[in-house]
């Protein structure tokens, strides 16, 4: 080793850190990039929507009627001639809507539960975990159902209802994460510096923990897609006059005999995006396990 | 191992009944009772149905009483379908769901377990991409979207399958049972492929080998009970992902079947199906939870000493 | 003729990074009824060597690139995989490094005893199990017909590798290969596991290939030592020439790494710097039972002393550390550090303590946050205790890389980026970065290759002069400790059984578990 002695840490070269690792892992993973590539196309035309889709979202053409693909319509039209694109498109805002929305409820909930009953451990952590344990051993497709019939169908209530359900496991994740953390020689040795407790956590136990968390946070959100959609389908999710991707599929699956393309597109779209989210977790997945880095 | 079921039950019997009363008062709760809606009733005829139903009685002595029918195996009478009980319903629809149910559990685990297990054996080959990016596709394809894809292939383009019903036309349980089966078989794929794949880097595996046992006994006698394991545990949640399945199987199969009656009786605000229903079909889904609790600990010679120790 | 002829065996692993050749054209002989040791620190490529012969390595990555090894005359490198799978378990037999994980936790320890037996003979089941039984018996299991049904987690360690050593030898093989068998062992099962596969080897008459990262421990039972490095046998011959004349250098480094000797004492020795009494550390364990890690302790350590602690798993030794440090709850008695009891500190009190006390961990794999950069670790105690100002810590920072012998131009780097010797010295650094008067060291070396083993104890050695420490070394292992500490204590389970300096232990030993662990000591003919 022939070191010149530098005097200043500027001159020391900078070393690649874990999340670089993984950024440099996962640019690797072909899968992975085209489903971040998909995501953000997906999130980017639903943030623009009014602005750039082609029709109104309620102009009818009843005259027209149900049409197949075409130059003025790409997607082809529904029964009330309405344009196929603009209804996904619109229906995109909704359905990625939930998911995201639902998604970070569930993450709120489920991380602060789980790293305080992670860390305060003893008796706190017991009775916290065993209420997640009953929770959990609730059927919470059929109270959701159950919810929205009651309460009629209110997207709020959606999104909470949904976000409720999905906590748990992120709850579960986070506590075996900050329980196995704390265990860690590295925590200990930041407690016997003598650190205070919110510095440790801030320091030593989130970063560490986040790695899980972002993966299974993007795992989540094609569940709570799936769950709307879901919903939607059975006419117990999004109402008319909104729309999102379940309920074009329900409409498209009662007259596919005679109009297929209103059951195929947005079904494929669903599945492009469950797809690109899916591929995009497990690439993560991949990317950030710590421990494959070990050695 | 019995003291181990017996305080699983116990802690299940809370667990139903929070289920009864949460359901109980949310339907109580609903806005509008259940003859609002409709044309205006004479208001005798109207007193009548509720002292039948009980609604003329206080909230917590209405709980009490439907508490009551319950232990004795009464779900209550239905509110759309007059002189119908839920028992009734439940006994009529159950049978087709539990047969649908078990093909589409029978073809999860089957094309599932051994898709998984195949791939785990030569990871990263096409042997291991082939069937998990079908799987892939299982995950991201919707129950509700498959059913009608499948329904438009086979029933409708190239009529091999029947469309609809159940038990009326031969083959017409195939396409229910296979949309249902489907995402099933996908979950159950990917968990058996990542179990099998620790497993397999387990350092037992390598003694086996060091045996000069030939491969297949390493997978079948050393590897697949662990590799397993994670299966069972997901039978549980499984059996809840596939009720809430064969709602939707139901609807586009138009099976006479529970879920079916479930989605129906939602849509018609018939509340006491629903009460009903919730409360078997949470029951259910409790004790076949208990059910693969129990079996992967029994699979599990640790757990199994650690529980047996006192039977 | 030899049983097992190795010539020339090349073996390589073909990454997307380029080939590794793991194993570089060795070749040595086994001797019916001698044991062959092959001596190599990690990544020697000792254990691939032998896992190649029999087929045994993941392939592709792996691929043997050249060489022979016949055994019996027939060469094992050109056979398919159905004659190997003959070999394996009936002629070459294998056990293992850990016995925790090699042993199938689904399956009873008698079903996977008989498995060789009724593939490779066709035995009966009920001959099969009357077979284990006995040998059962022989390797030292006690009441073998009942524990047959056991499953693996209802035993010990020492027990477990017991079995795997009847397993191996079930079919009566006529070589053994033996990979670490006695490293995931605490001492005195460690010597006893060694001695049983001594005598099973001679009254059996089989040859052995004993694989270890520790020439220590086959000082006593090798007849033929080969060392590796780098894939390479770098020197090869019977056990007198390695350990009376070793011309390789490496081989001189592996010899000097082994401690031996006792530490001239400080000579700064003053006052009492801890005193420690009555310490109780009861946990309450999962099942609800209490376990008396630590039970009714008292020991003083003096300023500038080094006081070894020495133990085997589950002797309390960590859990002493940590109760000092306050990392884990004392139960009951007291802990004075220089006159103040630091059990009833809190707040601000307690924190301005901690910077005069450290600890330095076992796995430096652990013991650093991975998210951090080595300069972000050693300023976060100088900026916490404020002996440093934002300004004059990057100089403060890189004279502790001077000290613990790190690059500075490392200074930007993450600790995956080091080897586990380098990431020692960083934890080393932070450890005295807040100029403590008190470090606790817990088994400091033993997760590391023998060579960088000695390295880090002269370093310990040299800071605590440099920087007038006061230390409790605690570790497992005699000869580590009394080549580092003053004074010695002996635990076990919890309480204090002798207490003396080096000399006084290891010339007259007042008690006899004391004895024991003496006689435990590997390579206790070369000292």
């Amino acid at each position: 080793m022939t070191t010149e002695v530098i005097t200043d840490i500027a001159q020391a070269e900078q070393g690649t850190s874990l999340w670089q690792d993984a950024w440099v892992r996962l640019k690797k993973n072909r899968l992975a990039v085209c489903g971040l590539i998909v995501l953000l196309i997906m999130v980017m035309t639903a943030l623009l929507t009014p602005w750039i889709a082609p029709y109104a979202f309620d102009a009818q053409n009843l005259d027209l009627g149900a049409t197949p693909p075409s130059a003025a319509h790409w997607l082809g039209t529904d029964i009330f001639g309405r344009d196929m694109l603009t209804q996904i498109l619109y229906g995109g805002r909704i359905s990625l809507a939930v998911g995201f929305i639902a998604t970070t409820v569930a993450l709120l909930i489920g991380v602060t539960w789980g790293a305080i009953a992670g860390y305060v451990g003893g008796r706190v952590d017991a009775v916290m975990m065993r209420l997640v344990d009953i929770l959990y051993a609730l059927p919470f497709m059929i109270f959701i159902v159950l919810l929205m019939v009651v309460f009629g169908r209110n997207m709020l209530l959606l999104f909470l209802a949904i976000g409720a359900v999905e906590w748990l496991t992120m709850a579960r994740i986070m506590r075996g994460q900050v329980q196995s953390l704390r265990q860690q020689e590295f925590v200990e040795a930041a407690i016997s510096l003598g650190l205070p407790t919110s510095t440790i956590i801030r320091r030593h136990l989130v970063p560490n923990a986040l790695g899980p968390i972002i993966v299974y946070t993007t795992l989540t959100i094609p569940g709570v897609m799936l769950l709307e959609a879901f919903l939607s389908f059975l006419g117990l999710g999004v109402q008319p006059p909104q729309t999102s991707w379940g309920l074009l599929i329900s409409y498209g699956a009662d007259t596919m005999e005679e109009y297929p393309w209103l059951l195929i597109y947005p079904g494929l779209t669903l599945t492009v995006t469950l797809f690109s989210l899916n591929f995009l977790g497990d690439g993560l997945r991949d990317a950030l396990d710590v421990r494959g880095s070990r050695d | 191992m019995w003291r181990f079921i017996g305080s699983r039950l116990l802690q299940a019997v809370p667990v139903i009944l929070a289920v009864i009363t949460a359901t109980f008062f949310l339907v109580r709760m609903a806005p509008g009772g259940p003859f609002d809606s409709e044309k205006a009733v004479i208001p005798e005829v109207r007193a009548a149905l509720e002292a039948q139903y009980r609604l003329d009685q206080p909230l917590a002595s209405q709980y009490f009483a439907y508490l009551g029918d319950l232990a004795s195996g009464d779900f209550g009478p239905s509110f759309k379908y007059p002189g119908r009980s839920v028992n009734e319903l439940i006994a009529a629809g159950l049978p087709v769901t539990a047969e649908l149910g078990f093909y589409a559990l029978l073809i999860a685990t089957l094309i599932g377990g051994l898709a998984g297990v195949l791939a785990s054996l030569k990871p990263n080959t096409a042997q291991d991409y082939v069937p998990m990016a079908l799987a892939m596709l299982g995950i991201c394809m919707p129950t509700f979207l498959l059913g009608p894809l499948l329904v438009l292939l086979f029933g409708i383009r190239l009529e091999w399958l029947p469309v609809s019903g159940w038990g009326d036309l031969p083959g017409d349980k195939i396409l229910p049972s296979l949309t249902l089966g489907a995402a099933l078989a996908a979950y159950i794929a990917r968990l058996s492929r990542a179990g099998m794949l620790e497993v397999l880097s387990q350092d037992y595996i390598r003694t086996a080998r060091a045996k000069g046992l030939p491969e297949w006994q390493v997978v079948t006698r050393h590897a697949l009970r662990g590799g397993l394991l994670p299966v069972v545990t997901f039978l549980g949640p499984a059996f809840a992902g596939l009720l809430a399945g064969s709602f939707v199987v139901e609807s586009i199969f138009q099976i006479p079947g529970l879920g079916r009656f479930y989605v129906q009786a939602a849509f018609n605000r018939d509340y006491t199906m629903i009460l009903g229903t919730t409360v078997f079909l949470s029951t259910l889904i409790v004790l076949f939870n208990l059910m693969s609790d129990v079996l992967a600990a029994w699979l599990n010679p640790r757990l199994r000493a650690q529980y047996g120790s006192s039977a | 003729m030899a049983l097992l002829e190795v010539r020339d065996l090349g073996v390589s692993f073909v990454t997307r990074n380029g080939v590794n050749k793991a194993v570089d054209g060795i070749s040595f002989d086994v001797q019916s009824g001698k044991i062959t040791a092959i001596i190599g620190e990690s990544g020697s490529g000792k254990s691939v060597a032998c896992y190649s012969m029999l087929g045994l390595i993941p392939s592709p990555p792996g691929r043997i690139d050249s060489g022979s090894a016949l055994f019996d005359g027939e060469d094992l490198l050109q056979m398919s995989e159905s004659q190997l799978r003959r070999i394996r378990g009936r002629d070459v037999a294998m056990i293992f490094q850990d016995p925790m994980t090699c042993l199938n936790p689904y399956l009873c320890i008698g079903d996977q005893l008989a498995e060789p037996l009724i593939l490779h003979c066709g035995a009966g089941k009920a001959e099969a199990r009357r077979r284990a039984i006995e040998i059962l018996d022989e390797v030292g299991i006690r009441d073998p017909g009942t524990t047959i049904d056991s499953y693996p987690h209802e035993f010990s360690g020492g027990m477990r590798q017991r079995v795997m050593i009847a397993m191996a030898l079930i079919n009566e093989p006529r070589l053994l290969i033996a990979d670490e068998p006695t490293t995931a062992l605490d001492v005195t099962i460690q010597a006893q596991i060694l001695k049983l596969i001594a005598d099973l080897q001679k009254k059996r008459d089989i040859g052995v290939i004993f694989i270890s990262h520790d020439l220590a421990v086959v000082a006593d039972i090798a007849d033929e030592i080969a060392v590796m490095q780098n894939g390479r046998i770098v020197e090869h011959g019977d056990r007198e020439a390695i350990f009376r004349g070793a011309e390789h250098p490496y081989t001189q480094t592996l010899l000097a790494a082994i401690p031996s000797g006792s530490k001239t004492l400080s000579e700064a020795v003053g006052d009492d710097l801890i005193r420690v009494r009555n310490l109780r550390t009861w946990f309450r364990t999962p099942s609800g039972d209490t376990m008396k890690a630590v039970d009714d302790v008292s020991f003083d350590i003096r300023r500038g002393e080094v006081l070894g602690l020495v133990g085997e798993s589950g002797s309390g030794k960590s859990t002493i550390g940590r109760s000092l440090l306050r990392l884990v709850p004392i139960s009951a008695g007291s802990v004075s550090f220089d006159g103040t009891d630091i059990t009833v500190l809190e707040g601000k009190a307690l924190k301005s303590m901690r910077r005069r006390m450290q600890m330095i961990f076992q796995d430096p794999f652990a013991s650093l946050n991975p998210r951090m950069t080595v300069f972000d670790t050693l300023a976060e105690p100088l900026l916490l205790h404020k002996l440093e100002d934002r300004r004059s810590v990057s100089d403060a920072v890189l004279r502790l890389m001077d000290d613990v012998g790190l690059a500075r131009s490392a200074v930007r780097k993450y600790p995956h980026e080091f080897s586990g010797g380098q990431r020692q010295r960083i934890a080393i650094g932070r450890a005295l970065a807040t100029r403590p008067e008190f470090v606790v060291a817990d088994e400091p070396v033993s997760a590391l290759d023998v060579t960088i083993q000695a390295q880090i104890l002269d370093l310990m050695v040299e800071l605590g002069r440099e920087y007038g420490l006061t230390m409790l070394f605690v570790s497992h292992d005699l000869a580590v400790v009394r080549h580092i500490a003053d004074r010695i204590i002996v635990l076990f389970q919890g309480r204090v059984i002798e207490e003396g300096s080096g000399e006084q232990l290891f010339n007259a030993p007042r008690e006899n578990y004391t004895r024991e662990l003496l006689g435990a000591i590997p390579g206790s003919s070369l000292l």
